[in-house]
């Protein structure tokens, strides 16, 4: 599918001793010497650049910039955003892959292609979408300032836009992985007498439970760490609308280098977080798949 | 091209997928590979190709050691059992493949092409891709394309094995008449024993690595050298007999006792054709009766069950079993014409199994 | 599949209706919203605004940026991709992992680091500007962050191809006299051609939508080193909606033409599948 969320390592259960046709040693070391390298300076220095430029005046240094009153409401504020987006996305794309696996309807590629446009929309233009529809000049502008509700440049405007770019997460992992389970078992629920809800809390949801975590995961991942979209709805009202990546501009802009790298150290975390519980997810289910406990998207065949 | 493996073993890691095999290959020969799975015959035919490396042991070409020979450089023409034929080639373009690595003159790769795509009956298929050819059809580029620069050795792995029955046998007797017209020395692995028959010069039967022994079709059959081949060749028979009394008995049968003790344990095995039957009841020693007919064409094969509950499989020609007027349920009186003895004692193979004896009167007073 | 019945379970009608009016409330409406409004405007406005000297050369930066960077993530994905699937090393999972990494780090982050890192005084600065090499509010800088932000499509959508890739095709090629890099040359990349596009275009229409590290990395001036999405950005400051939006349709436009062309590039590379 486009705009894809990259899946993670695979097991390497297929390297075979292929004795007879290697590349001459040498040569692979040489390889994989540039490969290490690469990602050494290209990925790790960054990553403990963040940190070394956040201590550099030393942990109480770190720890005041982190108290600082607006860092705090930006960090609250991420919070905030991110509890009221992951779960709503949630719900959706499990609603959205039950309707989409379980049934046979024209129009599912459609269906599909239209959940993905978030992917293929850039961050600054889904934000203004929801200016131009809510902002002053927008097209309910006019009503919701009469009915003095605030949303563009207030904290509405910013769950949206998050809502937006966090979208599809949950459902492009639940999809694939619900059709390639089909709808046998499903259906012998039925059959056993269960109701739909229970065989979807009993039948369904235990066998998609890894796929599940792992799109809360990289939504909530993104849903924190969202820059575009936010920056145009927010309006960057210190300690108000700024979550904690606008913080950083902010700090970055005030040249606060170590207040700016001390809140960014936090999102550096929660990357680090969101890797690690990617790769454990991973393992989980390629281990589960090798004992046949559960399906990946491609060992079924309709 | 005369191939010699000397004492060749390969490990992989701690498990020993061959042991200590030698055999040589004569110019011009067809030879089959031949065991149950697992039993070393890929590997060591992947070691004559150089995908393989031997971990110990010598491997020589017209008798120059090529252990260290990389694959590239061996002239060997490989058929895989997956065809592995480039996918986003031609059929065109895949057959000549080893050509242009030769770096051949167009002209000269257009002539081999055409004439492999005649020879194998591929014409006018050269512009398709592999995903729009048949099985038969990609195995036959297969093995044009290996046959295309012209190796001194053709090696195919278990080259029947994905198609059809019937056209398994189709292709069996495409390939002794390739091999005919051809000329080049072939080794092809399977663990189909009567495609090993059908087609092979020789056959080399493996088992857990080691090699068992080698012959002819026909010396195989008739004169094996242990209990596996035996039984991994044709069909056979077999009785685990012990001594009593002075004879080796199982139930109502009886047979020489070979001048073993009394309780020693001592297995025989016979083929079906050395089961004799007769609807006379006082032909024969022994009684039994006819429990199920298989029709195969003009052979039955029968299954006879005697009043102990042994079963023995035999086989008789069709004209033979109506003009005794037999059928399933009948009767009839047997004897054991001819016997090899397998082993005495628990596990000893025992060097007699090549011997045949006479099964004598043995039935009477004792 | 075929005749199996459809629609036995329960539950369509209700988590079709939500799917779709969730759908449309958040994504779909929003969307039309917009090009409603453009569509207020007339042509020659609209014409005008989107390809306005300021918007062109912002056009110019973010695709020929992208290009390059999706261009240089497709050699060094490859390679990595490479590497990762078919040789064994220490640490190889521990960087199979980290691959992901601009992937999961909020790009404000990435930005933030990256432009440090190679400034004057950065920790790879200081060796580097000296030598000429000025990754830091620069071009340079750009393409760079944005070959960090798009690095991970084009290796993860290398590796399962690789990792499903007959090798009896290469040790077929082998037998036939071909040493290891004319094997690859002309039996593995051509099976891995249609992933590698595939994950350059994905690359490049991430590499096109970044704003958030850019941002922290270009000196962000008119006409010079100004990506799209500031041109868009820098309207809104200045409540000039109609302009920014003119440009945002032209930036949705190009991302649903690479859209397309990822499907299709997807469907021609099954092609070869039996």
């Amino acid at each position: 599918m486009a705009g894809g969320i990259p899946r993670g390592p695979v097991a390497a259960t297929n390297i075979k001793s292929r004795r007879g046709i290697e590349e001459p040693a040498l040569i692979r070391r040489v390889l994989i010497g540039i490969v290490v390298g690469f990602v050494g300076v290209f990925l790790l220095l960054p990553l403990a650049n963040v940190f070394a430029q956040a201590f550099a005046k030393g942990w109480s240094a770190y720890v005041q910039a982190l108290q600082q009153p607006d860092t705090r409401s930006a960090v609250l504020l991420t919070l905030l955003v991110s509890a009221i987006c992951v779960p709503l996305n949630l719900v959706f794309g499990v609603v959205a892959a039950w309707a989409v696996a379980k049934f046979q309807f024209r129009g599912k590629a459609l269906l599909i292609t239209l959940i993905d446009l978030p992917f293929s929309v850039s961050p600054v233009v889904s934000g203004l979408i929801y200016v131009v529809m809510f902002g002053a000049q927008g097209f309910l502008g006019p009503w919701l300032d009469s009915k003095d509700i605030q949303i563009i440049f207030a904290v509405p405007g910013i769950v949206l836009a998050t809502l937006f770019v966090t979208f599809p997460f949950v459902a492009r992992e639940l999809i694939p992985l619900m059709e390639a389970q089909g709808r046998d078992a499903e259906q012998a629920a039925l059959t056993l007498g269960a109701t739909g809800w229970q065989t979807f809390r009993h039948v369904t949801l235990p066998s998609v439970k890894w796929g599940l975590l792992y799109g809360v995961i990289l939504c909530n991942a993104r849903a924190m760490g969202e820059f575009g979209a936010v920056s145009v709805v927010s309006g960057h009202i210190s300690g108000v609308t700024e979550t904690l990546p606008l913080r950083i501009e902010k700090l970055h802009q005030e040249y606060q280098s170590v207040a700016a790298f001390s809140a960014a150290s936090l999102l550096a975390i929660l990357a680090l977080i969101t890797l690690g519980l990617k790769t454990w997810l991973e393992r989980r289910q390629a281990t589960e798949q090798a004992l046949g406990q559960s399906d990946s998207p491609s060992s079924h065949e309709h | 091209m005369s191939i010699e493996l000397r004492q060749v073993s390969k490990r992989f890691g701690s498990v020993s997928a061959v042991e200590d095999v030698s055999l040589t290959v004569a110019d011009g020969e067809l030879v089959a590979l031949l065991g149950p799975s697992g039993g070393g015959k890929t590997t060591v035919l992947r070691m004559i190709a150089g995908l393989e490396v031997p971990t110990s042991g010598d491997l020589l070409v017209r008798g120059e050691r090529v252990n260290d020979v990389p694959v590239q450089k061996r002239n060997i023409g490989f058929v895989f059992q997956s065809y592995a034929l480039f996918k986003t080639m031609s059929v065109f373009d895949n057959i000549a493949f080893g050509l242009k690595i030769r770096k051949t003159p167009p002209a000269e790769i257009q002539t081999r092409v055409d004439e492999l795509l005649k020879l194998f009956g591929l014409d006018g298929l050269g512009r398709r891709l592999p995903h729009q050819l048949s099985g038969g059809q990609r195995q036959r580029v297969a093995i044009a394309r290996a046959l295309a620069p012209r190796p001194s050795v053709l090696l195919l792995d278990e080259p029947f094995g994905a198609v059809d029955a019937k056209i398994r046998q189709e292709l069996r007797e495409w390939l002794v008449r390739l091999h005919r017209e051809l000329h080049v020395t072939t080794i092809f692995v399977t663990h189909d024993q009567e495609e090993a028959m059908e087609v092979s010069n020789r056959i080399v039967i493996f088992s857990r690595g080691r090699l068992e022994q080698i012959g002819t079709p026909r010396e195989v059959y008739e004169q094996p050298k242990n209990e596996f081949v035996a039984r991994f060749i044709g069909v056979l028979n077999v009785l685990e007999l012990t001594i009593l009394n002075g004879a080796a008995r199982l139930h109502e049968l009886s047979f020489p006792a070979h001048g073993l003790p009394e309780g020693q344990t001592l297995r025989i095995g016979f083929r079906p054709y050395a089961v004799q039957i007769s609807r006379n009841l006082q032909e024969h020693p022994y009684l039994a009766v006819i429990r199920h007919v298989y029709f195969l064409g003009v052979q039955l094969r029968l299954e006879l069950e005697t009043p102990s509950g042994l079963i023995l499989r035999t086989r008789i020609v069709k004209d033979e079993f109506l003009r005794q007027g037999l059928e399933q349920g009948s009767s009839v009186s047997f004897q054991i014409r001819e016997y090899r003895v397998l082993s005495t004692g628990a596990n000893s193979l025992s060097p007699e199994v090549a011997t045949v004896h006479s099964a004598a009167t043995f039935a009477e007073g004792i | 599949m075929g005749l199996q019945r459809n629609n036995v379970l329960p539950g369509f009608g209700m988590t079709m209706g939500y799917s779709i009016v969730y759908l449309s409330l958040v994504v779909l409406i929003p969307l039309a919203g917009l090009l409603i409004r453009v569509s207020a405007m007339s042509w020659a406005d609209f014409l005008r605004v989107a390809f306005s000297d300021r918007a062109l050369a912002a056009y110019r930066l973010t695709f020929g940026a992208s290009f390059l960077a999706a261009s240089i993530n497709a050699v060094l994905g490859t390679l990595m991709a490479w590497v990762l699937t078919r040789y064994r090393f220490p640490g190889r999972k521990f960087i199979d992992a980290l691959v992901d990494f601009p992937f999961a780090l909020p790009t404000a982050v990435a930005g933030l680091t990256l432009a440090n890192l190679f400034s004057q005084t950065g920790w790879l600065g200081q060796f580097l500007v000296p030598l000429g090499i000025r990754l830091a509010y620069t071009t340079g800088g750009i393409v760079m962050a944005l070959t960090f932000v798009s690095l991970p499509f084009v290796v993860r959508t290398l590796q399962p191809v690789l990792e499903e890739f007959e090798v009896e095709l290469e040790e077929a090629a082998a037998t036939l006299g071909a040493g290891r890099w004319c094997t690859f040359r002309r039996v593995v990349f051509p099976a891995l051609l249609p992933a590698l596009m595939t994950g350059f275009a994905l690359a490049f229409a991430r590499a096109v939508g970044e704003y958030g590290s850019v941002i922290f990395i270009s000196t962000n001036k008119p006409y010079v080193s100004e990506i799209t999405p500031q041109v868009i950005m820098g309207w809104l400051d200045q409540f000039e909606y109609a302009n920014a939006m003119a440009v945002a349709v032209v930036m949705l436009s190009a991302s649903f033409a690479i859209l397309i062309t990822i499907n299709l590039l997807e469907r021609w590379a099954s092609r070869f599948q039996r």
